[in-house]
């Protein structure tokens, strides 16, 4: 098994599956010669040729309302949307389009498109190349969003996504692309969607998060075990659609729940994770619910001081755990 | 570029001088910032260099202080034209709470200042040239001469609003210029796979507005096609859309290596024909300046350079709790 960075891993899956099946191909802006602005598609088009790895016209309304068509017509497109900040002129054709078509045509057409787009913040992107914009898509049924945490998650999970028959919308935290190192099977295999992962066994307080924040909760759990304390640590890994059955049990282990991420908090996913386990497991839980995530402000400044008071970090997590945990 | 070229376009020496001036500052700005950010100071630019003809050309024909302006983020000369200073643009470098454009919460190259008529926009290309569309529906509103210039890459052209502006302005033909700097490269796309039919001028025709192409190292080409443009609007006769060409002389971006997409060759060949050579050739032919002139200009901007980033440097940072502010009115102002 080879050890490859979480980007690597990325451009992997994406190898992988054009060799495998002729319908898959790869859309976007820079991802031909260049490789991609974040070299995610890098040597495909030496392999694979101009037909398979479009340049597309700087437009992603376009790239997104073609990849669809191409789908209908049965291909199997996977779209790069350069940083998920400019997935936003795509998401009349998302929203009106991808996520509705199964159902409009009552199971005659659907939507097999994958669109993969960096997200997160951290990296002086400032408001524009920072956003987390997941909590968009999890509010509209017929979307899948898929969020890995580990190289080898984003292989498996992207391998998933282009195999489902549905719309995935496939979000890479960008920080993570070169931050994260772990084992990768050089071989076909694949994560399921829908399915949550226990990163760390844990009694006293349940902690779930995704992406970036996921690395920032585990090194948290690792000064709280110092101390004592002991984390349950879930990476949700797929947003829509929830693990329900894991997020319960998980909940109902430690009876105390904590959900941990960098988007903002109004109307997040935690908000999301807090009612389902309030709803079904309420009796369970010897603590309130809690949530810890980006400040409700429109997105993350420039500015280093300003960066650094938006983001998480390991501390600022920890001292939640210690809150939620001493309750 | 005729000799007589600048007094038949009826500019004076001291204006074209102030051209050359804006320029050379424009320049030696952003050769700064790539040093700043070379040696770690500032996490990122955007470069205007090879483009500086172009945007001093086009806002010379306009009226500073009257016509507002919806840029983009290589518009360093542009902005600069309209008044703002070097130091203001380093304290937007260095992400400084004194930042005019955004007190540090954008990036660079991210324009606007009310106090400048540069209407403020984001890094999602294409979005200011429906704004500026707008602009001149209320302009027009209200009875005012006021025009307004857009500017965008060629390959922001392709955006769905640089269409649907387009379409609008000339439906109801209003004072907008739309100035597309085109140069040859979106990132890594080459314009032929950015542009069908390979002009973006050519577009006009179809949203009822004269399409230009000029040569958009030539400064004086770009002056006069723009100054026609103005004319026109301020006299009620509808939008312009200008396509000035120009090459990027540097990387996208600093993240961006060009080595990966083109040739040395190519670049090089460009830089023969860099607008600031060239226009600082003819002023010497035209005997509006001697080679001692310019270079004393040179030092003198070198002066204006240290002193900007010297004072940007120095300037605070936003406090780190402002990071809540200015998400909704503090008080119920009057608007
Ligand atoms: C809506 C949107 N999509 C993608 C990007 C990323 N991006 C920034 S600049 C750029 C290329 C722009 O090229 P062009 O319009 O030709 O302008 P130039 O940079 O060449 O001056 C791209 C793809 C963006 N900022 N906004
Ligand atoms: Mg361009």
């Amino acid at each position: 098994m080879a050890v490859k960075n979480y980007i690597e891993a990325i451009t992997d899956a994406l190898a992988l599956e054009m060799r495998r099946d002729e319908r898959v191909f790869v859309m976007g802006e820079d991802v031909g010669v260049r490789g991609g602005v974040f070299r995610a598609t890098a040597g495909l088009l030496d392999e694979f040729g101009p037909q398979r790895v479009l340049d597309t016209p700087l437009a992603e309304a376009g790239i997104v309302g073609t990849a669809i068509g191409a789908a209908l017509n049965g291909m199997l497109p996977v779209a790069e949307i350069q940083f998920v900040d400019f997935i936003l002129p795509a998401v009349n054709q998302i929203i009106s389009e991808a996520a509705k078509i199964r159902y409009r045509t009552a199971g005659d057409f659907h939507c097999p498109i994958v669109i993969r787009a960096p997200y997160g913040g951290g990296v002086h992107g400032a408001l524009y190349h920072s956003q987390c914009l997941e909590a968009l898509f999890t509010h509209v049924p017929g979307l899948k969003v898929v969020t890995p945490a580990s190289p080898y998650d984003a292989k498996g999970l992207l391998l998933s996504a282009i195999r489902d028959p549905d719309p995935v919308l496939f979000f890479e935290h960008k920080r993570c692309y070169r931050l994260l190192k772990g084992d990768v099977p050089a071989d076909d295999y694949t994560v399921p969607i829908g399915k949550v992962a226990v990163r760390r066994e844990g009694s006293d307080i349940t902690v779930f998060s995704y992406g970036l924040m996921l690395h920032f909760c585990q090194e948290a759990a690792e000064d709280l075990a110092s101390e004592g304390i002991s984390v349950h640590l879930v990476d949700l890994r797929t947003l829509l659609p929830l693990d329900r059955e894991s997020i319960l049990a998980a909940a109902s282990r430690t009876g105390k729940a904590l959900i941990v991420h960098e988007d903002n908090k109004t109307h997040g996913i935690g908000a999301e994770v807090a009612a389902l386990i309030s709803e079904e497991v309420f009796f369970d839980l010897d603590a309130p619910i809690m949530r810890l995530c980006g400040p409700d402000v429109p997105a993350m400044p420039y500015s280093s001081p300003m960066e650094k008071y938006y983001m998480l970090d390991q501390k600022k997590i920890a001292d939640k755990m210690r809150e939620l945990a001493a309750f | 570029m005729t000799p007589e070229k600048y007094r038949e376009l009826g500019l004076t020496g001291e204006q074209v001088r102030d051209m050359y001036r804006l320029m050379v500052l424009a320049r030696e700005l952003d050769k700064r910032t790539w040093l700043l950010n070379r040696a770690g100071k500032i996490p990122f630019l955007v470069s205007c260099q090879g483009h500086e003809g172009a945007q001093v050309g086009a806002a010379a024909a306009l009226e500073v202080g009257t016509d507002l302006l919806c840029p983009y983020y290589r518009d360093i000369a542009m902005v600069l034209a309209f008044g703002m200073t070097p130091t203001e643009l380093m304290l937007s470098n260095f992400a400084r709470a004194a930042d005019p454009n955004s007190g540090g919460r954008q990036m660079p190259g991210h324009f606007g200042s009310r106090r400048l008529g540069i209407l403020t926009g984001s890094s999602a290309v294409g979005t200011q040239i429906t704004h500026a569309v707008g602009a001149a529906l209320a302009a027009r509103m209200r009875g005012e001469t006021t025009v307004v210039m857009t500017c965008f890459g060629e390959g922001s052209g392709n955006q769905g609003e640089f269409h649907e502006a387009a379409n609008f302005a000339g439906v109801h033909k209003l004072p907008v210029i739309f100035f597309c700097q085109n140069n040859r490269y979106a990132i890594s796309v080459p314009l032929e796979k950015q542009v069908g039919g390979g002009s973006i001028a050519a577009r006009g025709q179809g949203y009822g507005m004269p399409g230009v192409r000029v040569d958009g190292n030539d400064v004086l080409a770009v002056y006069e096609t723009v100054r026609d443009a103005v004319l026109r609007a301020r006299q009620g006769e509808g939008p312009t859309l200008v396509e000035a060409m120009t090459y990027r002389l540097v990387p996208h971006s600093s993240d961006d290596d060009d080595s990966t997409y083109r040739s040395r060759e190519e670049v090089e060949a460009a830089k023969r024909d860099d607008p600031l050579l060239r226009f600082g050739r003819y002023l010497r032919n035209v005997g509006v300046m001697t080679e001692a002139d310019q270079e004393a200009l040179l030092q003198k901007t070198l002066a204006i350079v240290d002193a900007a980033v010297s004072e940007a440097e120095a300037a605070p940072s936003p406090a780190p709790e402002s990071t809540l502010e200015h998400v909704y009115a503090a008080t119920r102002e009057e608007h």
